[in-house]
């Protein structure tokens, strides 16, 4: 039965790839949602089938096939459903629905072919989604891994034509595959270490072992496969990426690039937590790498002017904290905050593809403003998610983003904490800086198009014109979204979320004890920053606009650093890429191939040849027979030998 | 006396050449025709015979099977011997697989002499085979170079501009590394006929032979030159880049596809296990080369204007990988360069033949020529992207399985070969998607490709098998890895014997005589 749930949008695909032009935009849409629901039903039974089993012993196996198998290395085809999965499979399956629901109506401008193409990637992104969270073994996992990078790769590059769309989908599958050298190393040296690839047998022959108080072997293991997760959650230094993969479509982002694949690196983390929790140094550089990306993300979010980058900086920030709470060993907090993140950070972007919608392709904020009269359905269900990420009490970031603050504070994080409370403070300031600009107040004077994108069509309504507000499929998931990231934090009432996944993090993962009158303190404090932000943002950007940019003018530098993303982009092209290109181009290619080695070969031919004129000229009139001659002289030689 | 199945795999090309002699149409254009359909057929039965015999090939045995022995010119110990083993086995399915393909794909492109074309086409077949199935070292040799010469006239007749030079330095480069070649070869005879008196070239009588420490050395180098130029292991690639450019489409895709490969089963069939302690002590200085090699080739190829010179380095890198797993000689690095020989023969013939199916429309081949091809043929860009996932070695399809053994094997003798060879993944994928989105994605930038036909049907049945293939070694690799790895194993403890063991003990020479493995490194 598992292997139905990556099968299902599997054969999704397989329709839409072959028929899915001469089938229409409706029978394309409905196979693609379909094949989604049905993985989705399928999981929810699966969930239920486990839920039954007693907690100790929690564990669905699906072997299918013997991969590879070479000497004493051994791969199978195995999926694997535990706690762990059964909320990643929810989550993938069940936004993965709602977002393919949402995309028949956002789509809807396409062509059928482009449709067709558009909800095949869709489909066959869920497939290897669902791998790799299933994936019992490392290289299943892999498979997953690599699948849904080239998903994002082709869903990034989705409007093709577009020069900077093709240029971030392969920017994402590059960067992607930089931190996939290190995971590919360091599941090598699991297996050698181990002598096998898969999470449980790994598991339980770390377990029999001390954590590592230096730098070990364990260590260096972990160590490379984070390398890996800051790939592909974009984490510092390889977060690039990301920002740029807003090419794709709305939808996509939401989905691929919010809600699931980057949480694929926090994910394996939680997978290998025996692992990890046995590397404590490794845990420390996850955690303050976490803690930085998250602050750094947040800094630069609360200038950009896209729509979308605020949002996809908002998804690198909120990343790293998860990063954060992996790393001080809080591996129930970090899933809680993964899970809860897909939901209202999937809804901020179908939100914001809501008002690009509307607005033809525009995502610049400047161009925005008083959206909230003309488009009340998307206006009222962003905010609801503004708040659930900004960690207002009772809606569902509050709750994950608790856990994760106090657990940084009582494994003795401190410092942690507070980067995590400032981070919270920004989130919250940026988060309604969009709410601001993009719905409050007044709507800009129509601007020129900067995002000249070939689609959508950039007819930037005039200001007076009437919008239209999210169609019913929009409407709709947007709304199921909106319930969800308001409910969905209950769910973790009483630590039951954590208790739930404790069996996929045993044996022996370390125990954060929460002191109850501190934790209660540490609570009002998150909240009241969140309210903080919330103020700060009203009074900058809500109430009167100037206010920002004159605190922009007054910090031209800061500001300047921060619209520039702290010029890493820039620091990467002039340290890494061009030198790469040039020395390859100028030095390997031009001087040590075609001049030194082919120079020295065709060098030893002319010495040859220039032993005599006359055997030059034999040479170049009639190469056969010098080949020939060669030959027969071989064949002497042989004589020679044979007869002597 | 059973059939003869592998003398008929050298013979039925043979045959089939020599009926192209008579084929003979009522115009230029008829016979042209007919001279390809009857060599299409004869290549289609030469495939459905080695699917037979991977059919009958017995899995579970590490010994060579269909082995057919008749003596040559008893006098000096040569005699017609040949067999297959896993490692050989699927070799010959790859050769008989992308020969049809690689007729198939010059159906329109060759303009002259198609008969002929394809009576080298056929002959070339033969000798790749005969490379494959040889058991005798002078056997071996005169296939190898007579494989030469039919691959000399396809670059020299119907190649591109500089074909003739490109040809020449074919030749020469190749034959210059195999004169050494055969210089061991009779030294190993006359060293045969020290020990017993009587001359040998069968290998397995080689093998057992006890090759004095020196000579060894010597030996293993003149060995490893010819090798290393067929590979084309760096620095000896320089010959390749020119040959593709200028070969036509079928050379190009025989060539990477089977040619480079008899340079990676030399070392493994014949130079390493012949002279076990000198490869031992070679082995870090092939792998460095090999490694130098994948990271060279992909950082040369990043920079190529020109496609077919972008996928040729691209060969140096990832032959590279497969010398990698060879010199690791392990289990993994063994078998996982097995595999890779296959994976790189369907990819890279893949990406030979979609370069090749845009340079028959646009007569060029440089990159800048094009640009927002995916608007024009979705297939074709389909297609190219599949070839091209498959090359970078996207889990799921076949490059991984390969490379990931390599990485292994390589991992398990020195990590540090294995690192630096890992950063060939990042380096395939830049510069193979860096040529996909500069010919695919964009607008149509350049008139002439704005009315380009999508996929023929012929070209259809060109591209869809090796996609399948690839599909299927990705998803399926073990239907390959199973039958290839008792030879594996076998030829590997063989080798770490004789390589640690013979300088004390003697081997009995005749019988070949081996203890049970031992060694838990052998794994």
């Amino acid at each position: 039965m598992l292997l139905l749930i990556p099968l299902l949008p599997l054969v999704g695909f397989l329709i839409n790839a072959s028929f899915g032009r001469r089938i229409g935009k409706t029978a394309s849409g409905a196979v693609a949602c379909a094949a989604m629901v049905a993985s989705f039903a399928v999981s929810a039974l699966a969930v239920w089938q486990l839920l039954a089993l007693p907690e100790e012993s929690r564990a669905l196996v699906s072997h299918a096939f013997t991969w590879i198998s070479s000497g004493a290395l051994s791969v199978g085809v195995t999926l694997r459903l535990d706690p762990l999965s059964a909320v990643m499979i929810l989550v993938v399956s069940g936004i993965g629905s709602l977002i393919h629901v949402y995309s028949t109506a956002y789509m809807r401008e396409e062509t059928d072919s482009e449709y067709a193409r558009y909800f095949s990637y869709l489909n066959l992104f869920a497939a290897f989604m669902l791998v790799l969270v299933l994936g019992a073994n490392f290289l299943v996992m892999f498979v997953g891994w690599e699948g849904v990078g080239l998903c994002s790769y082709l869903l990034i590059g989705f409007w093709y034509q577009k020069k900077s769309a093709s240029d971030a989908g392969k920017k994402a599958f590059i960067v992607n595959r930089i931190g996939d050298f290190g995971f590919i190393l360091g599941v090598l040296l699991a297996f050698v270490r181990f002598g096998s690839v898969d999470f449980q047998e790994i598991a339980r022959s770390v377990a029999t072992l001390s954590p590592e108080t230096t730098f070990g072997t364990i260590s260096l293991i972990t160590l490379l496969l984070f390398v890996g997760a800051t790939g592909k959650s974009a984490q510092i230094p390889l977060f690039v990426w990301l920002p740029d993969a807003m090419e794709g479509p709305t939808p996509v982002s939401a989905l691929i690039h919010a809600a699931t694949m980057v949480t694929a690196g926090v994910y394996m983390i939680g997978r290998n937590a025996v692992l990890f929790s046995h590397a404590p140094q490794t845990l420390a550089i996850v955690a303050v790498i976490g803690a930085a990306t998250a602050l750094m993300a947040g800094t630069i979010g609360l200038v950009q002017n896209d729509i979308k980058r605020v949002l996809a900086y908002s998804t690198v920030s909120q990343l790293g904290y998860m990063f954060l709470a992996m790393g001080v060993g809080a591996y129930g907090a970090g899933i809680f905050h993964l899970y809860t993140h897909a939901f209202f950070k999937a809804l901020l972007f179908l939100g914001s593809g809501a008002v690009i919608h509307a607005l033809h392709g525009e995502q610049d904020l400047r161009h925005m403003g008083g959206l909230r009269k003309e488009l009340p359905i998307t206006y009222w269900t962003f905010v609801i998610g503004a708040m659930a990420i900004a960690g207002v009490p009772g809606l569902a970031g509050f709750f994950s983003k608790d856990e994760i603050l106090s657990s940084a504070y009582f494994s003795g994080h401190q410092i942690l904490w507070a980067v995590g409370l400032l981070t919270a403070l920004l989130t919250a300031i940026y988060m309604f800086r969009l709410v601001f600009l993009a719905f409050h107040g007044e709507r800009a004077e129509h601007p020129a198009p900067e995002h000249g994108a070939p689609h959508p069509a950039p007819q930037h309504p005039a200001p007076g014109t009437h919008l239209h507000d999210a169609p019913p499929a929009m409407a709709l998931v947007l709304i199921v979204l909106a319930i969800g990231s308001a409910l969905a934090g209950w769910v973790g009432w009483g630590g039951r979320f954590e208790h739930f996944l404790k069996p996929s993090f045993s044996p022996q993962t370390a125990e954060i004890v929460a002191e109850g009158g501190a934790e209660m303190a540490l609570m009002v404090t998150a909240t009241v920053t969140a309210l903080a932000g919330i103020a700060i943002a009203f009074v900058y950007f809500g109430r009167a606009r100037g206010a920002a940019d004159a605190l922009a003018a007054r910090f031209a530098g800061l500001h300047r650093v921060l619209l520039n993303k702290y010029y890493v982009d820039e620091v990467y092209d002039a340290t890494v890429v061009q030198p790469i290109h040039i020395v390859s181009k100028e030095a390997l290619w031009k001087i040590v191939d075609v001049r030194v080695l082919d120079g020295a070969v065709n060098g030893v031919g002319e010495t040859v040849g220039g032993l005599s004129e006359l055997l030059r000229r034999l040479q170049t009139g009639s190469v056969r027979a010098y080949a020939a001659s060669l030959f027969f002289g071989v064949v002497m030689i042989l004589g020679y030998y044979l007869w002597r | 006396m059973s059939f003869p199945i592998l003398s008929s795999l050298i013979a039925l090309p043979i045959v089939g050449a020599v009926l192209l002699l008579f084929v003979r149409g009522v115009d230029e254009e008829q016979t042209a025709r007919l001279a390809r359909q009857v060599a299409l057929i004869v290549s289609v039965l030469v495939f459905f015979e080695t699917l037979l015999l991977w059919a009958r090939f017995n899995p579970a045995s590490a010994d060579f099977q269909f082995v057919e022995r008749h003596a040559w010119i008893p006098a000096f110990g040569i005699s017609y011997a040949i067999g297959v083993d896993g490692i050989s086995l699927f070799l010959l399915v790859l050769t008989a697989f992308l020969t049809p393909i690689a007729l198939l794909s010059s159906w329109e492109s060759v303009h002259k002499q198609m008969k002929a074309f394809c009576m080298f086409v056929l002959l070339l077949e033969s000798a790749m085979m005969g490379v494959f199935v040889s058991l005798d070292l002078f056997l071996f040799y005169i296939f190898w170079d007579a494989m030469l010469v039919p691959m000399y006239f396809l670059i020299g007749i119907w190649g591109y501009d500089r074909r003739i030079y490109a040809a020449i330095k074919f030749m020469l480069y190749t034959m210059a590394g195999s004169v050494l070649m055969l210089l061991a070869i009779l030294g190993l005879a006359i060293l045969h006929y020290n020990a017993t008196g009587s001359y040998s070239f069968d290998l397995l009588k080689i093998y057992a032979l006890n090759v004095p420490r020196p000579v060894q050395f010597w030996f293993f180098l003149a060995f490893a030159l010819a090798f290393a130029i067929k590979v084309p292991l760096f620095p000896f690639h320089t010959w390749l880049p020119d040959a593709h450019v200028e070969a036509p489409t079928a050379g190009s895709v025989i060539l990477a596809g089977v040619l480079l490969k008899m340079g990676t089963y030399g070392l493994l069939r014949f130079a390493f296990p012949l002279f076990p302690q000198a490869a031992e002590f070679f082995a870090p200085a092939l792998a460095v080369l090999a490694v130098v090699g994948i990271i060279y080739g992909a950082l040369v190829a990043m920079v190529q204007p020109d496609m077919k010179k972008l996928v040729a380095y691209s060969s140096v890198s990832h032959l590279g990988f497969v010398v990698l797993g060879l010199a690791a000689m392990n289990t993994q690095g063994v078998q996982g360069a097995v595999y890779q020989m296959l994976n790189h023969g369907v990819s890279t013939g893949g990406l030979f033949l979609i370069v090749g199916m845009l340079s028959d429309r646009r007569h060029t081949r440089l990159i800048a020529e094009f640009g927002g091809l995916k608007k024009v043929m979705p297939h074709l860009v389909a297609a190219f992207l599949l070839v091209t996932l498959s090359s970078i070695g996207l889990p799921g399809l076949n490059g991984f399985v390969g490379e990931f053994l390599i990485l292994l094997g390589a991992f398990r003798w020195d990590p540090r070969f294995a690192a630096f060879a890992a950063s060939g993944v990042i380096l395939s994928a830049t510069y193979m998607l860096w040529m996909f989105q500069r010919v695919n994605y964009g607008t149509v930038t350049n008139e002439k490709n704005a009315s380009l036909p999508d996929l023929r049907p012929r070209e259809w049945v060109v591209i869809v098998p090796i996609i399948a293939v690839a599909i299927l070694m990705g998803v399926l690799p073990n239907l390959f890895l199973a039958p290839i790895e008792p030879s594996v194993e076998k030829l590997l403890n063989q080798f770490h014997q004789s390589s640690t063991t013979r300088i004390e003990a003697s081997v009995d020479p005749v019988t070949g005589h081996q203890s049970p493995p031992t060694s838990e490194a052998a794994r």
